[in-house]
C-alpha cells in the first residue's frame, strides 16, 4: 500500500514532466502539400512512356510488361509501323497502351521486363482521381512529350533506317 | 439602471463569453495537445487555425439531423438540452471580478450548495441520452456516467465542505474574500492542499475527462451516450462538456486559487477580470496536459479509487480541518 503510494507520488510527476518537455520540441509534422519529404531517386511513382531523342517512341508494343505484370494492370494492343506512319523503330508500335492505376501495385516488374526501357516509374506525380474510369491511364496520358524541336509521332522516315526495334550489339572483336 | 434589464444584459454577456470560450477552448485544446505530442495541431482554417471552431460549427449545423429508429423521441431530443443548461447555469454564482458589475448572483449565501446541486442535475443529460438512444453502447455509457458521477460527487462535496468550513460561509464572494486578496499564501490551495487535490481529481471525473473518460471510452463504447447523436445534437453535448470544463476551472480558481484576487485589484477593478481569466486558463491548460499524459483508468479501479481512497481521505480531511479550526491553529482561524 505504502510503496504503491510512493510509486504514484514519485513516478507520475516524471510522466508529466516528459509530456511537458515535448512542448519545447520542434513538431515533427510535415505540412504535406507545401512541404514534401525528399524522395529516393529510385522511388517508383507513376509510369511514363519514354521517347528517343529523335522523337520516336521507345515502346514497340511487345506487351512483355503486360505479361510481367502481377496485377494484370496493363493492356497493350500493337499495330504495324510503316515508313510513312512511323511511331517507333522496328515493325510494331503500341496502338493502345493502358494502365489501370487502381490495380497497379507499383512493383516495377514492367520496367524490368521492357526490352527498350520504354516504361519508367518516376518519383514524380502520383495517380489520383475521383472516378474509377479516370484512374485508367491511356497512352496519351503516359507518353512523354517529344524533345524540343523534334516532331511528334507518327513521323515520315526514310526506308531502311528503322528496320530493327532494338539495335544489335556491336560485333565482338578481340 | 433597471435591475432586471441589468441582470438580463449581464447574463447575456456571460453566455456569449462562455460559448465563445467553449469554441476557442476546443481550438486551444487541439493546439496545445498537438504541441504536447510534437504535432502542430489545426492550422488550415484561418491564421494559426483560428477559424477552426467556426468551420467545425458550420459543418455540424449543416449535417443532416438523423433520428434513429425506435428511440424515445421526446427524451432523445430533450437530453442534449438537459445536458447543456446546467453547464451554463453554473456560471451564475461565480464571481468573475471584484466589482459587483462583474458578478451575477455570487453573493447568495448558498452559492457552494447551488454549485453542487447544479452539477448533480447535469448527470441527467447523460443518463437520459443513454436511455433514450435505444443502443446498447449508449445505455452502457449512460450507466457508467451515472455511476461515476454519483460516486465522485461525494468526494467533490467533501472538498467543497472543507472550503466552506474554512471560510465559514457558502457564499462564493465570502470564500474569495476569505482568501485575503493580495496575499498569495492566503489561497486555500496552500492551507487545504488535500481538499484541492481531491477537488481536482473529482472535477476531472465529474467532467468525464481523461483519465476518467470511461463514459465515452471510444475503444469499448464507440462514443458512449453520444453514440446516436449527430450534427447539432452532438454539438450540444460537446458544448456542455467544454462549458462544464470552463465552469469547473472557474470554481477551482474561486475555491482554491483566490478567485479574482491579485495585485492592484483595488486600484483597477478591471484587473480582477484579467487575473480570473488567466487563472482559469491555466487550470484549463493543466486539464489538457493531464489528458495528454495519463492513460484511461480501468472501470473497477475508478470505482475503487472513488469509494476506497477519495471518500475516506476527504472525510479525514474534513475531520482534521474541523479539529484545526476548533483548536484555533493559526491560519485556520
Amino acid at each position: 500500500m505504502l510503496d504503491k503510494f510512493v510509486a504514484v507520488v514519485t513516478k507520475i510527476p516524471v510522466g508529466f514532466a516528459t509530456v511537458l518537455k515535448t512542448l519545447f520540441r520542434k513538431p515533427v509534422t510535415i505540412q504535406y502539400p507545401e512541404q514534401q519529404k525528399p524522395m529516393s531517386a529510385r522511388f517508383r511513382g507513376r509510369h511514363h512512356l519514354k521517347r528517343y531523342d529523335d522523337g520516336l517512341e521507345k515502346c514497340i508494343g511487345c506487351a512483355l510488361c503486360a505479361a510481367a505484370c502481377p496485377a494484370d494492370a496493363i493492356y497493350v494492343e500493337a499495330a504495324e509501323n510503316t515508313n510513312e506512319q512511323r511511331y517507333s523503330p522496328g515493325e510494331r508500335y503500341a496502338k493502345t497502351y493502358e494502365i489501370n492505376m487502381l490495380r497497379c501495385i507499383f512493383c516495377g516488374y514492367c520496367e524490368d521486363a521492357c526490352p527498350t526501357n520504354a516504361i519508367v516509374l518516376e518519383p514524380i506525380e502520383f495517380p489520383t482521381g475521383y472516378t474509377r474510369e479516370s484512374m485508367i491511364y491511356t497512352k496519351d496520358m503516359l507518353l512523354e512529350a517529344p524533345p524540343a524541336g523534334v516532331p511528334a509521332t507518327p513521323q515520315q522516315t526514310p526506308p531502311g533506317k528503322y528496320d530493327r526495334a532494338i539495335l544489335p550489339f556491336p560485333p565482338i572483336t578481340d | 439602471m433597471n435591475p432586471i434589464l441589468e441582470a438580463v444584459l449581464k447574463s447575456a454577456a456571460v453566455l456569449v463569453v462562455a460559448l465563445t470560450g467553449f469554441a476557442y477552448m476546443t481550438w486551444i485544446e487541439r493546439k496545445f495537445i498537438g504541441r504536447l505530442q510534437a504535432r502542430i495541431g489545426p492550422n488550415r482554417a484561418g491564421p494559426f487555425g483560428l477559424l477552426q471552431p467556426v468551420a467545425d460549427g458550420l459543418k455540424l449545423i449543416f449535417k443532416e439531423s438523423i433520428t434513429p429508429a425506435n428511440v424515445d423521441v421526446l427524451v432523445y431530443f430533450l437530453a442534449p438540452i438537459v445536458a447543456v443548461v446546467p453547464a451554463l447555469v453554473l456560471f451564475a454564482v461565480i464571481p468573475f471580478g471584484s466589482d459587483p458589475t462583474f458578478q451575477l448572483a455570487s453573493g447568495i449565501n448558498v452559492g457552494a450548495l447551488y454549485v453542487m446541486a447544479v452539477i448533480g442535475v447535469g448527470i441527467y443529460g447523460m443518463i437520459l441520452a443513454g436511455w433514450a438512444s435505444n443502443n446498447k453502447y449508449a445505455l452502457l455509457g449512460g450507466l457508467r456516467a451515472s455511476a461515476q458521477v454519483i460516486s465522485y460527487e461525494l468526494g467533490l462535496g467533501l472538498a467543497v465542505l472543507s472550503v466552506i468550513m474554512m471560510a465559514s460561509s457558502a457564499s462564493l464572494n465570502d470564500i474569495v474574500a476569505y482568501q485575503q486578496p493580495g496575499n498569495i499564501l492566503g489561497w486555500l490551495i496552500f492551507r487545504q492542499p488535500v481538499a484541492a487535490a481531491i477537488f481536482a481529481v473529482t472535477a476531472l471525473a465529474e467532467l468525464a475527462r481523461a483519465p476518467f473518460d470511461l463514459v465515452e471510452a471510444e475503444q469499448e463504447l464507440t462514443a458512449g451516450f453520444m453514440t446516436e447523436y449527430g450534427g447539432m445534437k452532438f454539438a450540444l453535448f460537446y458544448m456542455s462538456e467544454y462549458v462544464k470544463m470552463i465552469a469547473m476551472s472557474a470554481l477551482f480558481v474561486t475555491f482554491f486559487l483566490g478567485g479574482w484576487s491579485g495585485p492592484f485589484v483595488n486600484e483597477a477593478p478591471a484587473l480582477s477580470l484579467v487575473y480570473f481569466t488567466v487563472k482559469v486558463l491555466v487550470c484549463l491548460l493543466v486539464m489538457v496536459w493531464v489528458r495528454a499524459t495519463l492513460p484511461r483508468i480501468r472501470y473497477d479501479k475508478l470505482m475503487a479509487f472513488g469509494w476506497k481512497v477519495l471518500l475516506p481521505v476527504g472525510l479525514l480531511n474534513v475531520v482534521i480541518t474541523a479539529f484545526l479550526i476548533a483548536a484555533g491553529v493559526p491560519g485556520y482561524k
